[in-house]
């Protein structure tokens, strides 16, 4: 039989898959090569893994949609490395399942908002924006001072994230186990600033 | 990269770039076995379908981005370890460490590599490098009289101090208004420059770590009314007095006024961080209270908090 297009216009199983062939080429050559680069596997030097409370954190980060407003993600521009610190590199994504580089900034960038404020400002800040900047359209997340972690699933996560990275050997058996007691009654708000708190310092 | 990758994205590349062509020649063929321009023998609502050929424009203009990406790829590392002709790279994105970050910097300077946002960050000191170093080789005394100084200082404190301090530096509950000459660590320029560069911890511990009962609170709180000079309760003021002197004047002084070497707050110039009502005395000195003040000098670097610093000195100094 002569191919010709009425075989492919007519037959939509095979439309779709030679489709999906010809869009698959594009993630073979650009997205297949970086999962076996050192630059975007490996962690800096500086990157340290996150202790049980920050895991919590970002959880909460993502529960709340923070990458909604804010990105983690400083693009090589002078205009936001003057403002925000040192560009972002792949490797100081590495732990991070999904990453939070965000695409929409209404509020600041924060891949190195970690050391630039004081607990106490984020505590007040994420309670009430409006109470330190008065311009501030960020809505309030008062809850999170009330609500207590129980730690559950915290040596899970750190199990997990330990599976992820075989070889980094993220966490020992001992902090794993130790993982429940670290969260325990602590604040959602505590676990969130302790999230804060850690990120970007490996480029800073 | 390896070879395996980049001999991988090259041939991938390569086959679809060369794939379009056959493609678009391919398609360009008339192959139905129908004359251009007779109908194909569909009719939908006697709208007839003709066999006419793509349009010449449309499928000029497909060759034209093959073109294009061909020139694109010999000009731009896009084929795997391929540098590109122009030596282009948006950023050194493999550093590592900040040094790495330095160096890399010197590198593709010395090796003439064209790395984007290096050239931009250069044009940008060879504009404004001279006018901070400028700035930095002036005396705070001296830089505080000048105009424009204090200017670029103001909108380096609007972008990095006013998150806190307030967009009118007057600061809010637990973070310092910067206005009312009230210094915890002291407003001379010097000070006011070594508390931006490494920043501060204030750090009044709970009752201060002093046996001081809760039944003492009111009467503590209405001597430090006392000493703020307002109007106040005597008897209460007189037993305060007695449980301030269980140790307070370790740090807030005998006569309440203080001690800048500690930050410990001066008390009796009615200028209140944590709030200056009886309940909020009673709460800060129930429970304690603790104020950080991060360090600028990594971020800023000590030519712009130099200027930073003139800015604050000049809000309550004018």
């Amino acid at each position: 039989m002569k191919f010709n297009h009425e075989l492919v216009e007519k037959n939509i199983g095979l439309l779709g898959i030679l489709t999906v062939i010809a869009i698959s080429f594009g993630s073979l050559v650009e997205i297949t090569p970086l999962l076996f680069q050192k630059d975007t596997t490996e962690p800096l030097e500086g990157q340290i893994p996150y202790t049980a409370l920050q895991i919590e954190g970002r959880d909460i980060y993502v529960r709340e949609g923070c990458y909604n407003c804010h990105s983690q993600m400083i693009r090589p521009l002078r205009a936001e490395t003057e403002r925000y610190g040192h560009y972002s590199v792949a490797g100081e994504s590495v732990w991070d399942h999904p990453f939070q580089w965000g695409s929409k900034r209404t509020g600041p960038d924060l891949a190195r908002v970690g050391g630039r404020y004081s607990d106490k400002w984020h505590e007040v800040h994420l309670i009430d924006p409006r109470a330190v900047v008065p311009q501030s359209n960020m809505p309030g997340f008062p809850w999170l001072s009330e609500n207590k972690l129980d730690g559950e699933l915290t040596g899970k996560k750190m199990d997990i994230l330990r599976n992820l990275h075989p070889t980094h050997k993220l966490y020992t058996d001992e902090e794993i186990a130790a993982a429940k007691d670290a969260v325990k009654d602590k604040t959602e708000m505590q676990a969130l600033i302790a999230y804060l708190q850690s990120l970007g310092h490996a480029l800073k | 990269m390896t070879n395996f990758w980049s001999i991988w994205i090259i041939v991938l590349s390569s086959v679809v770039i060369i794939g379009c062509i056959f493609l678009l020649r391919a398609c360009s063929k008339n192959n139905t076995g129908v004359k251009e321009g007779e109908s194909m023998g569909h009719s939908f609502d006697g709208i007839e379908e003709l066999n006419n050929p793509l349009p010449k424009w449309w499928s000029y203009m497909f060759y034209i981005t093959i073109v294009f990406s061909v020139i694109y790829l010999a000009l731009y590392p896009g084929l795997g370890s391929y540098k590109g002709l122009l030596g282009w790279t948006s950023s050194n994105q493999s550093v590592r460490t900040l040094a790495e970050s330095k160096q890399a910097v010197i590198d593709a300077q010395a090796e003439g590599r064209w790395v984007q946002y290096d050239q931009e960050v250069k044009h940008a000191d060879e504009k404004f490098g001279p006018i901070f170093k400028a700035y930095a080789d002036t005396p705070l005394e001296e830089l505080v009289k000048n105009k424009e100084a204090l200017k670029v200082g103001g909108r380096l404190f609007l972008q990095n101090c006013a998150m806190c301090h307030g967009s009118d530096a007057r600061g809010s509950k637990g973070f310092p208004n910067l206005t009312d000459g009230a210094w915890l660590y002291g407003g001379e320029l010097e000070t006011i420059k070594t508390s931006i560069m490494n920043g501060r911890h204030g750090m009044m511990p709970p009752k201060g770590g002093l046996p001081i009962e809760d039944s003492e609170l009111p009467g503590l709180a209405e001597y430090v009314v006392k000493l703020s000079g307002r109007e106040h309760d005597e008897a209460l003021a007189a037993q305060g007095q007695g449980s301030f002197m269980k140790g307070c004047f370790a740090c807030h002084g005998m006569d309440g006024t203080g001690n800048k070497f500690m930050g410990a707050p001066n008390l009796t110039d009615n200028a209140w961080l944590y709030g200056g009502s009886r309940g909020a005395i009673q709460q800060s000195v129930k429970n304690g209270r603790s104020g950080v003040m991060p360090a600028w000098k990594d971020v800023l670097g000590e030519e712009k908090v130099h200027v930073i610093s003139a800015y604050v000195y000049s809000l309550s100094n004018k």
